[in-house]
């Protein structure tokens, strides 16, 4: 077993994807801590990731809603790291919901509480995170963005319109962050076969998380910016964004 | 290891996703409708029970079943998948606590290389343990190590009011013993204890040879009894004097390790037509197969894994058998009525033309622990046939010589035994029974195998 040289900090590590990336990370050798609410499962996924490879695991509690409570998230976080024997925090934030368009427009509290957790909830625990990053010297941020925030649909456009602000927040804190040797990533995903898209018919190229999982690792190692995942969701978005209004005004999508 | 800090706040109880699927056995003979829940953490697995409505449910692992055991047509399901996590390991003892989902795959490929062996690897390691407990499988160690069940220390069943007991040999005996080979119909394992198996390298040296007929099969199988592993491959299209030729395959644990083997499978992407599987073209692949071997027999050391799954190498291989799918035919046949019994049973099939690549024998030790399980002392017997509109008429009098010698049908592979074969075969039905009604009065875990099985 190498020696540890880098935590993942999994935002939402109860997520199905979270889950798939720890095991991603933890078989390349990362310590990885796992950060929700609901941390007797946390628990029970941070054991497997000690049995299956060996490497330091923790679930930590985290609330994306609790404003307040972000601060001292982020400096535990960096004790729980350095305990693992290194300076290197990395972040995937991998927590988010998706009511149904109806439901929101149908309770406009449950659509509060997505733009809540998906928006001000990431935009407030990554900034309580970026003196650790920088502190540290940088580090790598990848976030799960969706094409779903690429051009509003009438399905998910109140969803859509809280992965564009996650957009256009990370542009800024990558730009913020850069010179400090932070690096960010946007994912922007099409269909994972999750927890989260379980109840919906049938996704078209939906990938398994492991999958999905394997391709976002290799981009995290390499990339910053934003990148589409799976790969073949470059051309369909580049299509669907090329599509004019009043067609698209016609498809029900 | 959690970081204390006050619980901020309580988490709501979640409600449960169900999604319309179609779920088949490993046979795919045929499809079942339901409503399916995929729970990804404990709790959801209660809720999932509990929110059913009357309607009546069923655990599915990894479909690895060929017929009914896991489809649950117009009622509901709980996939166990992405419950699959393992929660502890004491090398000391080599007992495993994991979570259902967990498959023989994941337990090779963490403990493999630690010096362990899952107890009782069934012929693929895509099972997930919680079906493999359902079905109290056995492996190619039976005659030493008995099945599954024999190595569960405990488990945890979520019962149908969506309340979990741990059962054990000493804790609640008799539910223990109903849940070990209980198809699921005493409720859903979520977790269980298993004693794992040590071995002194990731190798076995497997000796092989071809065996001419029935009589001197069974012999074979009797004299490798000192043999830590066997199991035997048997051309089932040959007869008259060749009745029974087949290749022995015995192996034990070699003391050095060998290099993994590449991941890469194979895999069968689409349904080769019928007509690719005729009785002319099995013949000429089993013939050419069983003369392959050398006649003074030979020996190889490999990986633990190309002798206990064979067939996992190729994916979708059941769809080698086309689009209507195929049923597989195992039974177990006491050892004194072994030579008659299977005689008349290979006559049928070979009668009927019906058979294919995929026959196995295997002699078994002692009987399994559950009140359903299907080992018994003896030989056992699998045959894989292509589905044909006369299938059932065969299986039907296959049932029927098993039950003349008093033998005892797989339900883990079996779509076609009547309700009275049932009630013959498994004397502790019964008592099976009764346990079921007291852990599960409304009868709330209900298959389409239960149904036909006339267990309700
Ligand atoms: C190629 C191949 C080779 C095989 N070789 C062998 C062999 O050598 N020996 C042998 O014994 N078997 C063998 N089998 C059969 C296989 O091991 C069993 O059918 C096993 O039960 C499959 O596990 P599964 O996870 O696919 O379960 P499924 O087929 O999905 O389910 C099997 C049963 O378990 C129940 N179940 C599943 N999960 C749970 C749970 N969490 N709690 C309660 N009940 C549950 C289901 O309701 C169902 O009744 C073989 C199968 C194949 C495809
Ligand atoms: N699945 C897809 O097709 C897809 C596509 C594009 C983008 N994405 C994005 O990928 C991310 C992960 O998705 P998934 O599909 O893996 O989802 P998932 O399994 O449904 O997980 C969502 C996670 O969000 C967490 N969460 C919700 N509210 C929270 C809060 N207030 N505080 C902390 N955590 C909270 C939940 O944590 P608890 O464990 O505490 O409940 C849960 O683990 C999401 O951001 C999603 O939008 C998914």
């Amino acid at each position: 077993m190498p020696a540890v040289t880098e935590t993942w900090l999994v935002l939402g590590g109860g997520s199905t994807i979270g889950r798939a990336f720890a095991q991603r990370a933890a078989a390349a050798g990362a310590a990885v801590l796992l950060a929700g609410r609901d941390v007797a499962e946390l628990e029970r996924s941070a054991a497997d990731l000690r049995l299956r490879h060996g490497v330091p695991a923790t679930s930590v509690l985290f609330d994306a809603l609790e404003l307040e409570a972000h601060r001292g998230f982020a400096r535990a976080c960096a004790t729980l790291a350095q305990g693992n024997g290194h300076r290197q925090l990395n972040l995937l934030l991998a927590f988010g919901i998706m009511p149904s368009q109806a439901e929101c427009e149908a309770d406009p509290l449950l659509a509060r509480r997505m733009v809540e957790t998906n928006v001000t909830g990431a935009a407030s625990v990554l900034t309580a995170l970026a003196p650790v990053l920088r502190g540290q010297g940088g580090g790598v941020v990848v976030a799960l963005g969706s094409v779903a925030g690429e051009r509003g649909r009438p399905r998910n456009h109140l969803y859509g319109a809280t992965k564009a602000a996650l957009a256009v927040f990370l542009q800024g804190y990558a730009a913020r962050h850069a010179r400090h040797g932070v690096r960010v990533l946007n994912l922007l995903a099409g269909p994972v076969d999750t927890a989260l898209t379980w109840p919906l018919p049938r996704l078209p190229f939906i990938a398994s998380p492991a999958a999905f999982a394997a391709q976002a690792w290799c981009q995290a190692r390499r990339r910053s910016g934003q990148v589409h995942l799976p790969r073949i969701w470059a051309p369909v978005m580049a299509a669907i964004r090329a599509v004019p209004d009043r067609v698209f005004n016609r498809l029900d999508l | 290891m959690n970081l204390v800090l006050p619980r901020l706040n309580l988490h709501a109880a979640s409600d449960v996703a169900w999604r319309s699927v179609a779920l088949r056995g490993w046979g795919r003979l045929g499809s079942a409708p339901c409503q399916a829940a995929r729970p990804e953490r404990l709790r959801e697995v209660a809720d999932a029970v509990t929110s059913i409505n009357g309607r009546n449910i069923i655990a599915h692992g990894a479909g690895r079943s060929y017929g009914d055991a896991a489809l649950n047509g117009g009622g509901a399901a709980v996939l166990t998948a992405r419950l699959d996590r393992m929660l502890g390991f004491d090398a000391a003892t080599g007992v495993l606590v994991a979570e259902p989902g967990v498959t023989f795959a994941d337990v090779i490929r963490v403990f493999l290389p630690q010096g362990f062996l899952p107890p009782t690897p069934p012929g693929t390691a895509f099972a997930t343990l919680g079906g493999a407990v359902a079905n109290d499988v056995h492996g190619k160690n039976q005659h030493v190590a008995g099945c599954l069940g024999d190595h569960v220390a405990w488990l945890d069943l979520l019962l149908a009011d969506g309340s979990t007991r741990r059962l054990s040999p000493t804790q609640d005996a008799p539910a223990f013993h109903a849940t070990i080979g209980g198809i699921g119909l005493t409720g859903i394992i979520t977790a269980m204890a298993l004693r794992l198996l040590r071995v002194p390298s990731n190798a076995m040296r497997v000796r092989r040879r071809r065996v001419g007929g029935l009589d001197e099969y069974l012999d074979a199988f009797r004299a490798a009894r000192g043999a830590t592993w066997s199991v035997g491959w048997v051309d089932a299209l040959a007869g008259g004097a060749a009745l029974g030729r087949g290749v022995l395959e015995t192996a034990e644990h070699a003391a050095e390790s060998v290099a993994i083997p590449a991941a890469g499978t194979r895999s069968m992407p689409f349904d080769v037509p019928g007509l690719l599987l005729n009785p002319l073209s099995i013949r000429a692949f089993n013939a050419a197969y069983w003369r392959r071997v050398p006649a003074r027999g030979e020996e190889r050391t490999v990986h633990a894994n190309r002798f206990l799954f064979p067939l996992d190498g190729i994916g979708g291989w059941n769809r080698l058998y086309g689009a209507r799918g195929f049923h597989q035919f195992q039974c177990v046949l006491p050892e004194a009525e072994a030579p008659r019994g299977l005689r008349r049973l290979l006559e049928e099939v070979g009668r009927a033309g019906a058979a294919s690549f995929l026959a196995v024998l295997k002699w078994m030790g002692r009987p399994g622990l559950g009140m359903l399980s299907f080992a018994q002392p003896g030989f056992t017997l699998a045959l894989d046939m292509p589905a044909r509109p006369d299938s059932r008429a065969l299986l039907l009098r296959l049932e029927r010589i098993t039950r003349d010698h008093g033998g005892r049908l797989y339900l883990a592979k079996d779509s076609a035994l009547s309700p009275q074969g049932m009630a013959e075969m498994y004397p502790r039905l019964e008592a099976f029974q009764q346990v079921r009604a007291r852990l599960d009065p409304r009868g709330r875990f209900s298959s389409d195998m239960s149904r036909r099985l006339g267990l309700g």
